[in-house]
């Protein structure tokens, strides 16, 4: 029975690339409006496990069901990939179009949006994330912090009901890492289910409702950030969360 | 540029015909200020339009079938996969002048066997054989330039919605012909080059009407010369037009 109130669903997921595992038996509910923070070494699988729930790794076996719908074949494919945006550690950009062609490239072809009410989208959104001056320029012009908020903006121009983020602000230099966590704050805030892999603490403390470490592929531990950052009941976890928060 | 291929023509005739010794040199047979040599001049040059014309429409369809033979190699699936390589392999491997043979003599053969009555004039016996032996490289080419294009592209294509061919079209192929312009470019010159070839089974251009008036006239190496700047000329047109567009696309990326 699917409970309106989750929003992701997944159960028992595996995942080998070759010889490797990626994922050992990992399940995870993500209700409605909820923000998660998974956080783990690298290797882990962390990211392998949000590029699962839109599809852009095939999982081997286990369930992945999102609003309802079990991701399977390729219609649901497209079905829930129109719900759920995705923000890359390196943007991943177009750099051949402008800022605005970034934002409008699928409403227009993807959604067959007029040009006029896509641009329109795209320039709201653009303030949300605060750089509506930019929209002319190339993502080769702009700092990585604005670029990032660039493709955060362009996510949210397809009206996501998910948005899911692989370790954001990993390329970014120190400076720039507040401006973008400020922009994926004011997202949660405003109700966004999420999933953020990173290793951003403060802001998993400041934003998460639950976090979730990962470790050679499972789940090791979930809790409220409280609970994880006070008392750690895992050896691994306590160990990771020792190595990141020393300095 | 113009001023200074005169100037290296005008050196090389002069130069030759000084120096050797009286009755060796015939540049009368293309002199244009002579009635017979204005005549041959025009009848030479005449040849530019069909090696164009060849090469231009010869070049178009290597560039669409190369795409539509490449698209496919690059599949995760082995069987999606096999008639592009065994394509490529195949054609990669059948030198120019058989290939042409082939095309001009034998094709019309095999198409009267299967009922249709379908005469391979010169013009497209050349273009065909030009573009299906050069599709095979421009094949490669795209592959490899596609595949130069971050893998992040794409899935960032796939998560905004865009199907394959939307993000081939929108988002990867026009980073990729940015970086294969200079060897398209190259494999252009090449069709030009190549287009001599279709001398043999008859076709009026440059070196056809060379050859021709070789036997007439008895000047090879009068007329021979002048063939070779033809194809200069042409060739360092088209590396100025190249140069040009790398220019104009690539000036947007930089800035």
């Amino acid at each position: 029975m699917h409970n309106p109130n989750t929003a992701i669903e997944i159960k028992g997921l595996n995942k080998w690339y070759g010889d490797f595992k990626a994922l050992t038996d990992v399940s995870l509910t993500v209700s409605d409006g909820e923000r998660v923070v998974v956080c783990g070494p690298s290797g882990s699988g962390k990211s392998t496990l949000i590029r699962c729930v839109n599809s852009l790794e095939n999982h081997d076996s286990g369930q992945i069901t999102v609003n309802g719908k079990l991701l399977a074949d390729k219609h649901s494919i497209n079905e829930i990939t129109s719900e759920v945006g995705m923000v890359f550690q390196n943007f991943n950009l177009f750099p051949h179009l402008s800022v605005l062609q970034n934002l409008t490239l699928g409403p227009i072809k993807a959604r067959g949006m007029s040009r006029k009410d896509a641009e329109e989208r795209a320039m709201a959104y653009l303030e949300r994330v605060r750089i509506p001056e930019q929209a002319n320029k190339k993502p080769t012009q702009l700092s990585g912090g604005q670029q990032q908020r660039v493709a955060i903006a362009r996510s949210l121009c397809m009206e996501p009901k998910i948005m899911l983020f692989d370790e954001p602000t990993s390329a970014l230099d120190p400076e720039m890492i507040a401006e973008v966590l400020d922009v994926i704050i004011d997202l949660a805030e405003d109700g966004m289910t999420m999933i953020v892999v990173t290793h951003e603490m403060g802001f998993a403390k400041k934003a998460a409702d639950r976090m979730v470490f990962m470790d050679q592929g499972e789940i090791v531990e979930t809790g409220t950030p409280a609970e994880f950052f006070e008392a750690p009941k895992s050896k691994r976890c306590q160990l990771f969360l020792k190595q990141i928060l020393q300095h | 540029m113009r001023n200074k291929l005169f100037l290296i023509l005008a050196i090389l005739v002069g130069v030759s015909g000084c120096s050797a010794p009286a009755g060796t040199w015939g540049w009368y047979v293309i002199d244009p200020t002579l009635p017979n040599g204005y005549n041959n001049i025009r009848f030479l040059l005449n040849g530019f339009g069909a090696t164009i014309t060849v090469s231009v429409i010869a070049a178009v369809l290597s560039m669409t079938i190369g795409l539509i033979v490449a698209l496919p190699g690059m599949s995760l699936n082995r069987w999606v996969r096999l008639p592009s390589r065994i394509y490529v392999e195949f054609v990669r491997a059948i030198p120019l002048l058989p290939m042409l043979f082939w095309v001009f003599y034998g094709l019309p053969v095999v198409l009267r066997s299967m009922g249709i009555n379908f005469p391979i004039e010169p013009f497209w016996g050349a273009v065909i054989t030009l573009a299906i032996s050069d599709s095979a490289f421009t094949a490669e080419i795209y592959r490899s330039g596609i595949q130069s294009i971050n893998k992040g592209q794409t899935e960032a294509a796939k998560t905004i919605g865009l199907s394959y061919i939307q993000s081939m079209l929108y988002v990867i192929l026009p980073q990729a012909i940015r970086r294969i312009l200079p060897p398209l470019a190259n494999q252009f010159i090449y069709i030009v080059k190549m287009s001599a070839f279709a001398s043999v089974i008859g076709m009026q251009e440059l070196t056809r009407r060379a050859n021709e008036l070789v036997v007439t006239e008895y000047r090879p190496l009068e007329i021979y010369t002048l063939l070779i700047f033809e194809y200069l000329i042409l060739v360092l047109i088209i590396s100025f037009f190249v140069r040009w567009l790398e220019r104009k696309m690539g000036s947007d990326e930089r800035k």
